[in-house]
């Protein structure tokens, strides 16, 4: 299946500190039958967890298979291999009626603030509408949408709105709304402020803040957006095609990037001050990065090696394993 | 039997509506329904029409002159007479009273045939829809079986074997077209399944039929009930085909079909005969037809997307005024543009952009940065003269090369687009034809606009794309857009953008849609373009990042307006005006994780519309700084920093002091929810 072996140590967790996510040699390939089998897996042998109340932000660039994994944890994509544990409880292929069951602990926020709201229903019977497939009683449903929506920042009165009356960033500011009312300890946002302009983004991501800091979330904080994933984040899990390169605390990865892909991508990140960036232009020219147009690398190896200026026989041969190295866990033969 | 296969549409409204509360969501779609319903005369005739019939029927025992099985020997097979205005029939039975008491009876018939086939129509499509690819290629092969089966011989074949009983015969219909139904709700089903709210349901716990019944159905409701009305037709005019060739129902009841079927007897010796039931029939369906057709035609369906004739009128009406108001000069420098005071406006009065003013030196990249709904996308799409339809430039000056734009004719635009200003877009599959190759699209383009010949033109496309970065040209020359990942293909919509050698791009938003390390690449690009060529740039986005990293000038808009322009050094490292101050405090890229602020400065509320904007300083609703002095409107004045302007009666006084916009803590809430609520009310009203 996969050749990925987590090389952090696995000793068994008191139930107190046990992590409050863990996926495990995740691998998920679309299609079905031989298809699948053929596909080169878009989620290959990824492991990572989060703690409760932690922010893990996982990055890469499209298609690396972040929104899969995001989709696999919360029960949207089926999952060909590896495990998915939430709060000690194996969910990996867990159906509608135990994901009920979690309670509303683990919620979602996506990326598109028009097509996350039932533009045919109001806000309030949307926010209500996890609420009451837990069986809380429409008044109290109501009352408690209602509240949501003033914690928010919004007025009450949306209840009786429909989404088409908000902006975008109210739109996804009530999406974030939806997740809360259940109260949960972990949220996976994918791209939830990347279709939001600055000062609306900064608003939302504020706001973020401000519940994980009130109510000890934990969010899976998927973005495309280094710098964006660095503001929220404790540890950073960067992802090249299905696989983790690197993973650490977020200012280590984005201040002192180890694996090549890494340093490639947040040197790419432009900065709003005109020399450091030229500066920083310099540094990512010298680093000597192929585009990544033409490059599908074949099975087993390195799957950045097309790309790396450090490649070697070696990372054609074999798929290098995470190993510590400075703080992070990195996977790269040479780093 | 039959209703057991069928359950109708209504039910499962009702048993969506059990599990959660009744809201006013749920009749949103109703009430757009309603709203197209009455908005043709036809529409409103047949709706008319088919209240009346059924009103008719029902309350008959009332008001009707005779009894339905009354016969008057004295009149039989007559013509419309005072005692029976519609004649009577072989056994001098009235017709008015005959056709009116058996109304309800056929209509409802009809409805078998309808609840059947829309009932398990919907069904299936939402079943399949739900369950999956391979739930879907059972239930696609079945409906294929049933849509290829005959339905004249199946239909009499059940008459031969179980005779006329004429519900059963309208629901077997039913479920013979039921296939095709399926077919039209499928599409609609399934894009509706992979909403992100079915996702978000999902996560929920809800289960495959919650979903189906919640979030599915009701955005299907519109095509069921065109798709009822359509069908209701085609079931009453089958149940009067079989009447006719003999195959009615049973006699003593009286039906449309009944009567037809009598009436095709006498053909020969009482035409009139045919005439009331088949009028009153032919009415009927029309009525069914024009209700559907009314509720199936798309929104604005008569507002058409191309230009209108008026809009080109006015089109060339405000480029007469301005060529008239304002001669251009024609000494200008060889490649500079110079936008002088451009306002866009939509044709009813409202302003989009107002009084732009910036240039750009020849060889030198302008950035235009703003959030969105300042007007960026206008002002760029104006030197281009590609405003879209019912948005023109209203007053001042694009003046290329000494031409003015704003007053040239579609015509001379015709021969300036492409040769000498191009357009790079967001999108860059827009830019390109899914059609045809990229070396077809290339070489069309570079014969087009450089007149070269066919095998020129083909080396001039390899070498094109080679200048934008693509190592393996040869081969992509041969691959069509979908087979090329975004980032190429946005090269490749700049090589064809070059392939007029441009001496002015306009790029909007170019790497909006990329990722980092490709947009890193695209920008490189351009400035190697930039440097080699000496063209000149207008550049479009809302990433500072990009505008620190490409561009010499920057002019920064808010609310249609330019608020501060200058160099981008002095700008992004020196601010002067606020809204500009806010943009940097606000992006997260501004800061190293080592000093990340707890939380980011934001701007409460949003960018006001362009009807709401004040005469006074635009930006005074969110600024921290708004005092009493800001209540006037606010001139563009020197800001100190080179030839930098800066629209901010405190600019001087905030660079002195030296503030900054500051992260707003928890309190501000409030602020934000009271100017969150004046906005949404103001959508509402
Ligand atoms: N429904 C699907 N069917 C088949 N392949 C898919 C499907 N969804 C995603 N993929 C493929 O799986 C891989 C991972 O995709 P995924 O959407 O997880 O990437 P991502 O990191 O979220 O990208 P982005 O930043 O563009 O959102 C890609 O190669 C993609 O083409
Ligand atoms: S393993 Fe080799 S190819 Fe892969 S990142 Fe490290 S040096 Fe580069
Ligand atoms: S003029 Fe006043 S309100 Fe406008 S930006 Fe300057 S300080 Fe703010
Ligand atoms: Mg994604």
């Amino acid at each position: 299946m996969s050749t990925a072996t987590s090389v952090r140590p696995e000793a068994p967790l008191p139930a107190a500190d046990r992590p409050l996510l863990e996926v495990k040699d995740l691998v998920v390939r679309y299609g079905r039958g031989r298809t699948a089998a053929a596909a080169p897996a878009a989620v290959d042998g990824v492991s990572f967890s989060i703690a409760p109340g932690e922010t893990v932000g996982l990055v890469g660039e499209s298609g690396s298979g972040k929104s899969t994994i995001g989709k696999a944890i919360l029960g949207l994509q089926k999952v060909s291999g590896g495990s998915i544990t939430y709060q000690g409880r194996d969910i990996t292929s867990a159906g509608a009626s135990q994901r009920r069951a979690l309670g509303g602990d683990l919620r979602a926020v996506f990326q598109d603030p028009n097509s996350s709201l039932n533009p045919r229903n109001t806000v309030g019977s949307s926010l209500a509408e996890p609420l009451r497939l837990r069986g809380v009683n429409a008044a109290e449903a109501w009352q408690r949408a209602g509240d949501m929506l003033e914690r928010v920042g919004l007025p009450r009165e949306a209840v009786d709105r429909y989404p088409s009356q908000f902006s975008g960033g109210q739109r996804q500011r009530i999406s974030v709304a939806r997740a809360l009312i259940c109260d949960p300890s972990l949220v996976v946002c994918d791209e939830a402020v990347s279709a939001l302009d600055l000062s609306t983004q900064a608003q939302v991501l504020n706001l973020l803040a401000d519940l994980r800091d009130e109510r000890g979330l934990g969010y899976l904080f998927i973005a495309h957006d280094i710098a964006v994933v660095q503001f929220l984040a404790q540890r950073v899990v960067v992802l090249y095609r299905g696989q983790v390169m690197e993973s650490g605390p977020a200012s280590a990865v984005t201040e002192n990037p180890k694996h090549p892909f890494t340093q490639a991508l947040v040197a790419a990140s432009p900065v709003p001050r005109p020399a450091e960036q030229a500066a920083r232009r310099q540094a990512r020219e010298s680093l000597g990065v192929r585009t990544g147009a033409a490059a599908t690398p074949g099975p087993g190896g390195c799957p950045f090696r097309l790309r790396c200026p450090l490649a070697t026989d070696l990372c054609r041969d074999e798929r290098p394993a995470l190993r510590t190295a400075g703080g992070s866990d990195v996977a790269c033969h040479y780093a | 039997m039959i209703p057991n296969t069928a359950p109708a549409p209504a039910d499962e409204t009702t048993t969506a509506a059990a599990v959660l509360p009744q809201t006013p969501g749920q009749s949103a779609a109703k009430k757009f329904a309603g709203s197209k319903l009455f908005g043709s005369p036809a529409s409103i005739a047949g709706v008319i029409w088919l209240a009346a019939l059924v009103a008719a029927s029902l309350t008959a025992p009332l008001w009707l002159p005779f009894k339905t099985e009354d016969q008057d020997f004295t009149a039989v097979l007559s013509g419309p007479t005072a005692a029976h205005w519609l004649g009577t029939d072989e056994l001098g039975r009235d017709l008015l009273s005959r056709i009116f008491a058996s109304a309800a009876g056929t209509l409802g018939t009809s409805m078998i045939t309808v609840i059947v086939a829309v009932g398990l129509g919907t069904l299936l499509a939402m079943l399949a829809a739900a369950a999956g690819d391979r739930a879907e290629n059972v239930i696609s092969r079945v409906t294929e079986i049933m849509m290829s089966l005959p339905g004249t011989v199946i239909i009499l074949a059940v008459i031969g074997a179980v005779g006329t009983n004429i519900p059963l015969i309208m629901g077997i219909l039913g479920v013979l077209i039921s296939a095709g139904i399926y077919r039209v709700m499928l599409g609609q089903a399934k894009s509706l399944q992979s909403q992100l709210y079915v996702d978000a349901a999902k996560v929920d716990g809800m289960g495959m039929a919650g979903i189906s019944l919640r979030h599915v159905l009701p955005g299907l409701t519109n095509t069921i009930v065109v798709q009822a009305a359509l069908i209701f037709a085609v079931g009453m005019l089958i149940q009067a085909g079989l009447a006719f060739i003999g195959f009615g129902p049973p006699i003593p009841e009286p039906s449309w079909g009944g009567m037809i079927q009598g009436a095709s007897q006498h053909v020969y010796d009482a035409p009139w005969l045919m005439v009331p039931t088949g009028a009153v029939l032919a009415l009927t369906v029309l009525a069914a037809n024009a209700i559907g057709n009314a509720l199936g035609k798309a929104p604005n369906a008569t507002a058409s997307h191309l230009p209108s004739a008026a809009a080109r009128r006015q089109r060339a009406k405000s480029v007469a005024a301005i060529a008239a108001a304002a001669p251009a000069p024609k000494d200008s420098a060889k490649d500079t543009l110079s936008v002088r005071n451009l306002s866009v406006g939509v044709d009813n009065g409202v302003r989009l952009v107002t009084d732009v003013s910036f240039d750009v030196e020849p060889g030198t990249v302008l950035g235009l940065v703003g959030e969105s709904g300042c007007g960026k996308t206008m002002t760029a799409l104006s030197l281009l003269g590609l405003l879209p339809s019912g948005v023109s430039v209203a007053e001042g000056q694009i003046l290329w090369n000494g031409t003015n734009l704003a007053a040239a004719t579609e015509k001379a635009m015709e021969g300036i687009r492409g040769r000498e200003v191009a357009l790079i877009s967001q999108e860059p599959m827009r830019a390109l034809d899914p059609m045809f190759t990229v070396g077809y699209q290339l070489t069309a383009a570079i014969r087009r606009l450089r007149g070269t010949g066919r095998a020129d033109a083909k080396a001039e496309a390899l070498g094109l794309l080679e200048k934008v970065g693509i190592v393996d040209a040869a081969r992509i020359l041969k691959t069509y857009p979908h087979q090329i990942s975004g980032g190429m293909a946005q090269r490749v919509a700049i090589a064809l953008a070059l392939s007029g050698r441009p001496r002015l791009l306009v790029a909007d938003e170019p790497t909006t849609a990329l990722d980092v390390t490709v947009q890193a690449e695209i920008l490189s690009l351009l400035r190697s373009l930039v440097k080699d060529t000496g063209m000149s740039v207008v550049m479009v986005t809302h990433d500072l990042g990009v505008v620190a990293d490409l561009c010499d000038q920057v002019a920064v808009m808010y609310a249609g307006q330019v608020v501060e322009n200058g160099r981008t050094d002095s700008i992004l490292d020196n601010p002067r005006h606020p809204y500009t101050l806010a943009l940097l405090a606000a992006d997260p890229h501004a800061n190293h994780a080592a000093d990340m602020p707890e939380r980011l400065a934001t701007i409460t509320g949003q960018v006001p519309q362009p009807k709401d904007w004040p005469s006074t300083c635009r930006f005074a609703s969110r600024c921290q700084f708004a005092g009493s002095a800001c209540t006037v409107p606010v001139p563009l004045l020197p800001s100190g920093a080179g030839d930098g302007v800066v629209r901010c009666v405190k600019a001087d006084e905030l660079a002195v002091v030296g503030l900054d916009w500051v992260a707003t803590d928890i309190p501000a809430r409030h602020v934000l929810s009271l100017s969150e609520t004046r906005t949404v009310e103001k959508d509402h009203a």
